[in-house]
């Protein structure tokens, strides 16, 4: 049905992450694919990394643990932004084309009422991605 | 198991860079959570002052305006006066650091890592330069600066080309035009964007190379050591939001008393308060769309909008007017610029205390205390430059720029001064009355098609200002993030409506210039610290002389 999983992950709130991790992981295991966890992050330094490339070892090493402790397939793949915030959704869109993801699992908060203004990030993966979207919330 | 390795969205490893070690987690004094639907991420205890200390000074220029003016208005002056020699001294150290670096082997340094690409191309990147921090100048000064040095200022004690009943005096024309041209571009050519390219550039070194969040305080680590995270470095940082904020409220302030009676030159809309908060609240209201949006997708866009209708503005004064007689200009400026740049900056010893104190000394004073504001901005967007480049393309390309500008807009203006002084609307304006928001539009009256101009200017002065606004609040954003870039949407929605706001108050209650004033007065702690930074940027350089590859000796 699915051939392979993108997991947009923010790394500096991996706790808010339980949900849609688990999610995926039950899904890999289920249609037996590899999960590949995106993670968007700035150039100038941040909290998951000074550099792109010690953020990209982050992730990897994130992906790793994940496949360790789940027993699935998984990959990493970091996107470099000058915008992260603004630039989230679209970036995430297009990695899911450039992996061939078909299913992005992604963790999204209650609709709040801010959302009737700002759009919330999983609204918009929704609206955009070719892939099929789940958002699950927390 | 990690066995399938997708890294498209990444460039290839960034090569060798010497980051500093410390035990500073990014973030670590952040605060975190949500108020109500919102959610925020910032510095404690940097937001929290900077915005209690800013509406605290709001309240008390409001509450006690007299005594603020008379403070404030006073103390500006007498630092500009008293101080003239700090300002034009570093001002001279600061451009003759650039120069040696762009030739010292440290030029081959890439910002970013040895093997970064630049985030940005030239046009975009030259475009954001210019939109954040003197666009706006440009546009008022580009008149006003040639006429007035050449008729009244007379720096360096070269004559006014006219005598005390106004008639023109043939012999000094010649010379006082040369001189007006080339005292404009000295205020606008290498001086303020060697100011800004030393903040520029220590920001970039620290941030990009040493992995130091992008902030104020990270330029002090050579200096100050772990200090920087604590009290010292709030201080810094804190001190620079309230530069900016309140450079930028002041500016927005003035600026919209200036767009509007350049409103009502061109098209009799009435001059007054209630105008003059519309603009405000259209001007913060496009910013806000454009921080909304984001660099790439706002601020980059509107600055390159802004850059295309500059140049057409420019290209089209040029053709309508004396074209062969400003390209004469431009070179016999370029020239006195030349060879009068020594005498120009010499701090000690001068007669022309007017040109001097008034002009110079403020004009140093306010690039500085707009240098925390321009030099992160300019940091941020210049990644995967190399040192050599960066300084070239910083100090030496948008020097020729303005140089030009300012030859096109004085050149043709002079001309319609000495040509025709009973009727020149730029005399009336300049010279015989002082009103500076108008010396535009008088220019462009004396050229064809003025209706179309004039209201071209009145939209690029307004962009300017949205340009200034938005890249202003992403700067105070991530200052109070503690260096995030990618704090809650909410937070730079904040201080963009802020900072109208505190410009809206400060119109309609008073004190715009008291506190504008104050701001160009933190130009003084500022250039020390600039000065500072110059040290901190050869201790940075001289640790990164592993991440030169051996291959690049040159700098492109």
């Amino acid at each position: 049905m699915f051939s392979k999983i993108m997991v947009p992950v923010d790394l500096a709130h991996q706790d808010k992450l339980t949900k849609s991790l688990e999610c995926a992981a039950e899904l890999a295991r289920h249609f037996d694919i590899p999960v590949v966890y995106a993670g968007v992050t700035g150039t100038a330094p941040g909290v998951t990394g000074h550099t792109p490339e010690e953020f990209t070892r982050h992730l990897a090493e994130f992906a790793a643990a994940q496949g360790e402790s789940a027993g699935i397939s998984t990959a990493h793949h970091a996107i470099i932004s000058h915008d992260p915030r603004v630039e989230l959704d679209a970036k995430l869109v297009r990695a899911a084309e450039e992996i061939g993801a078909d299913l992005i699992v992604l963790e999204g908060h209650v609709p709040n009422v801010l959302d009737h203004f700002l759009p919330s990030d999983g609204g918009i993966v929704a609206k955009l991605a070719k892939a099929t979207v789940m958002v699950v919330r927390n | 198991m990690s066995d399938v390795t997708t890294d498209q969205g990444i460039p290839e490893p960034e090569g060798h860079t010497e980051v500093i070690d410390t035990d500073f987690e990014i973030g670590q004094d952040n605060v975190e959570g949500t108020v109500g639907p919102f959610g925020f991420d910032v510095h404690n205890p940097v937001f929290l002052i900077s915005g209690l200390t800013i509406v605290a000074f709001v309240f008390y220029t409001l509450v006690f305006q007299e005594q603020a003016t008379a403070a404030f208005g006073a103390l500006r002056p007498w630092l500009t006066g008293t101080f003239d020699w700090v300002f034009l001294t570093s001002a001279n150290i600061f451009v003759l650091f650039c120069l040696f670096l762009i030739v010292s082997p440290w030029g081959s340094v890439r910002l970013g890592g040895a093997d970064a690409v630049p985030d940005y191309s030239y046009s975009g990147w030259f475009a954001m330069l210019f939109a954040a921090g003197m666009g706006i100048g440009l546009m008022f000064f580009g008149v006003l600066e040639p006429v007035y040095h050449m008729a009244i200022s007379q720096p360096l004690g070269v004559p006014s080309p006219f005598a005390e009943d106004g008639t023109i005096i043939e012999a000094n024309v010649e010379a006082a035009k040369r001189m007006g041209l080339a005292s404009t571009i000295y205020h606008w050519g290498l001086h303020p964007w060697a100011i800004y390219a030393v903040v520029a550039l220590a920001l970039a070194l620290f941030s990009f190379n040493k992995g130091l969040p992008l902030t104020i305080r990270s330029a002090f680590y050579p200096i100050f050591g772990d200090r920087v995270w604590g009290w010292t470095g709030h201080v810094i940082d804190i001190l620079a939001v309230f530069a900016t904020l309140f450079g930028l409220a002041t500016s927005l302030g003035f600026g919209a008393q200036q767009a509007n009676a350049g409103l009502e030159h061109v098209f009799g809309i009435a001059n007054n308060a209630n105008v003059q908060v519309v603009l405000i609240t259209v001007i913060t209201g496009i910013a806000l769309v454009s921080v909304v949006r984001g660099l790439d997708g706002g601020v980059k866009v509107l600055s390159e909008i802004n850059m295309v209708l500059a140049a057409l503005l420019l290209l089209f004064v040029l053709l309508a007017g004396p074209t062969m007689v400003i390209f004469s200009d431009f070179f016999a400026g370029l020239g006195t610029y030349a060879t009068e740049i020594i005498a120009l900056s010499n701090p000690i010893g001068r007669e022309d205390t007017g040109y001097l104190q008034g002009w110079t000394s403020f004009y140093w004073a306010w690039w500085v205390s707009w240098s925390p504001f321009v030099g992160m901005f300019i940091a941020r967007v210049s990644r995967g430059r190399t040192v050599r480049e960066f300084i070239i393309c910083v100090l030496i390309i948008p020097s020729l720029v303005c140089v030009l500008w300012m030859a096109v807009f004085g050149g043709v203006a002079i001309d319609q001064v000495l040509s025709d002084p009973t009727t020149s609307a730029v005399k009336a304006q300049v010279i015989d009355s002082y009103n500076p928001p108008i010396s535009l539009f008088a220019m462009l009256e004396g050229l064809p098609l003025a209706s179309i101009t004039s209201t071209l200017g009145i939209v690029l002065v307004i962009v300017f200002f949205v340009t200034s606004s938005d890249s202003g609040s992403l700067v105070i954003d991530t200052i109070t993030a503690g260096g995030k870039i990618d704090a809650p949407l909410p937070q730079r929605v904040f201080w963009c409506t802020f900072e109208g706001a505190v410009a809206i108050v400060l119109l309609l209650g008073g004190g715009l210039s008291a506190l504008q004033a104050m701001v160009i007065s933190t130009g003084l702690p500022f250039t020390f610290v600039l000065l500072l930074m110059c040290v901190a940027i050869v201790k940075g350089l001289a640790a990164e002389k592993n991440a030169v590859p051996p291959t690049s000796g040159g700098g492109s």
